[in-house]
């Protein structure tokens, strides 16, 4: 499956990753934590489960209220953030 | 997959923080998290939609409690107490005219400078004219209406004397000295030096002249000057020099000036405190430098002899926090290294101030999101165009606005014309009316000032190259 965009992070990378409710990440392998606010851990899920921009936005749109352009610029701005911190 | 019946829930940008586990917060104490949509109770976004964004707001309130304060610091310590406005820090008419109101003289350091305190209405008699130039024709002017002329070298004492000769009249002059305090980085390019001698060397010749008469002493010893006990060591030098420069020529000092340099309430960058913590107050300064000279004058005042005029040039400390700049974002990305950076509509073109402050960045309404190293770069093409190299903030969109402050002092002054306009300068009155004290530049601001050849006006003669 190709991915719309390629700055996306690799996914195996990202499942390895715990996640709280909360938005507590734990990161096993480097022992690094983080903190993510509701919509990050909504879109971390939505990337780990290897879907394209326009799925994403579309699955964002049923939840949240969001221009398609809004969400396509700040999907990819949040890829490329978690490919910086887990890769 | 759509559910109609569904209430969507607000989107908010998604954000991502490590935790920094030991580090020390290297940002010091976090003062971001609060805003502030207000200046002395108007609202600000209106005025951004009036004005347009960036826009800067004084405070006339601030400004005049502020000179006030600093009056009563130092009058409640010392008989004779005169403060100088020093033009350079922040020369809108505008803001010399309220110091002026306020009991402030003019503290010029050049033509245009002067010029522009004359054309306020301040006469040459209120006048401190000080630096390293002064061009023939306005040191004549000085000399002629009466100005507190300020010598920085020896070729300005010959000057000088032609001039007053010219004028068939005696002029009194203060000279400029430099030292070491102990405590600053002596500005030994300015003025004549202490210890050398050759400032008794400048006092002399002044004495020898006919047309001369030394009656002040001035230093300026630097700036954003955070140790008290540089300005006691400059107090105490300079009455010891009043002391020593009666005995030897004939004169009689009448006052002693001692520059500017309080630090305003403005994070130097390199300091990781807090101004509240580190920047001493009016009151604090005021105890250094008159304890200093009441001390050094002991003998002169048991011997009845009148003691000097105190003189001060406080620039920064003045009108610093009486002005901030509010600009909006205009962008945002992120960067390689994963900080995140946003672009706004100014930048070091009108906040020059921001090469040596680490300003405070307060947005105009609370945003949400987890505060995050973020980056702040002006609209400039130029990579040094940079309003804050890390601050925490929350993540920002396009149009937010944010407050930066203070920018009251050295930034409508050295503010550059570089491929942008300036923007107005709003002021919100002690009656709470705003007022505009300088218009946004147009084309013409610049392009009145040129002249284009008349072949190389449009249409050109033999029409466009292929
Ligand atoms: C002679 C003189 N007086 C006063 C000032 C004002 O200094 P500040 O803004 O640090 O108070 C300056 C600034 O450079 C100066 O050169």
């Amino acid at each position: 499956m190709t991915r719309q965009t390629l700055d996306f992070p690799n996914v195996e990378s990202l499942k390895r990753l715990a996640l709280s409710e909360s938005g507590f990440i734990f990161d096993p392998v480097t022992g690094n934590s983080f903190t993510v606010n509701h919509t990050g851990l909504a879109l971390l899920q939505l990337i780990r489960q290897t879907l394209d921009v326009g799925q994403i936005t579309k699955r964002l749109q049923a939840e949240f209220v969001i221009d398609a352009s809004v969400a396509e610029r700040d999907v990819s701005e949040f890829a490329g953030l978690l490919k910086v911190n887990f890769q | 997959m759509n559910a109609p019946e569904k209430i969507l829930k607000p989107w908010t940008k998604p954000s991502l923080s490590p935790h920094r586990v030991g580090v020390m917060n290297k940002f010091g104490a976090v003062r971001q998290h609060h805003h502030q949509d207000e200046v002395d109770g108007v609202a600000i976004e209106p005025l951004l939609e009036q004005y347009g964004s960036p826009l800067f707001i004084l405070s006339e309130k601030t400004l005049r409690e502020n000179a006030r304060r600093l009056r009563r610091a130092f009058a409640t310590r010392w008989p004779k107490v005169r403060h100088g406005w020093s033009y350079k820090t922040n020369y809108l008419n505008a803001v010399c005219s309220i110091l002026h109101q306020e009991g402030s003289w003019a503290e010029v350091v050049s033509d245009f400078e002067y010029h522009k305190a004359r054309a306020l209405g301040v006469p040459g008699s209120r006048i401190i004219f000080n630096g390293p130039w002064k061009p023939s024709a306005i040191l004549e002017q000085a000399a002629r209406e009466g100005a507190q002329i300020h010598l920085d070298h020896l070729d300005e004492i010959y000057a000088l004397e032609q001039v007053a000769k010219g004028l068939n009249k005696k002029v009194a002059v203060g000279i400029r000295l430099n030292f070491d305090t102990g405590y600053t980085e002596s500005w030994s390019r300015f003025g004549f030096n202490l210890e050398s001698g050759a400032a008794m060397d400048a006092a002399q010749r002044i004495a020898s002249s006919e047309w001369l008469n030394l009656t002040g002493l001035h230093s300026h010893i630097g700036t954003f000057i955070l140790d008290v006990r540089a300005y006691a060591a400059q107090a105490r030098i300079m009455a010891e020099f009043m002391e020593k420069v009666e005995a030897e020529t004939a004169c009689q000092i009448e006052y002693l000036d001692v520059g500017g340099g309080f630090a305003s309430r403005n994070a130097l960058q390199g300091v990781y405190l807090p101004p509240d913590q580190l920047v001493p107050s009016f009151d604090q300064y005021a105890e250094a430098i008159t304890g200093a000279l009441l001390e050094a004058t002991r003998a002169r005042s048991a011997a009845g002899q009148p003691l000097p005029t105190l003189i001060l040039e406080t620039g920064r400390a003045m009108v610093d926090d009486a002005e901030i700049l509010v600009t909006r974002v205009v962008g945002g990305k992120r960067l390689p290294d994963g900080r995140r950076a946003a672009i706004l509509d100014a930048g070091v073109n009108l906040l020059f101030t921001a090469f040596w402050y680490n300003h405070e960045v307060k947005p105009l309404r609370p945003l949400d999101g987890i505060p995050e190293e973020t980056v702040l770069y002006g609209p400039l093409c130029m990579n040094i165009d940079i309003v804050r190299s890390s601050v925490m903030l929350p993540p920002l969109n396009v149009g937010d606005a944010l407050m930066v402050r203070p920018a009251g002092a050295y930034n409508n002054t050295q503010w550059m014309q570089f491929i942008q306009y300036r923007p107005a300068v709003v002021m919100v009155t002690q009656a709470g009316k705003v007022e505009v004290v300088r218009a946004a530049e147009r084309l013409s601001a610049i392009n009145d000032f040129e002249r284009l050849p008349e072949s190389l006006r449009v249409p050109f003669p033999q029409g466009l190259p292929e």
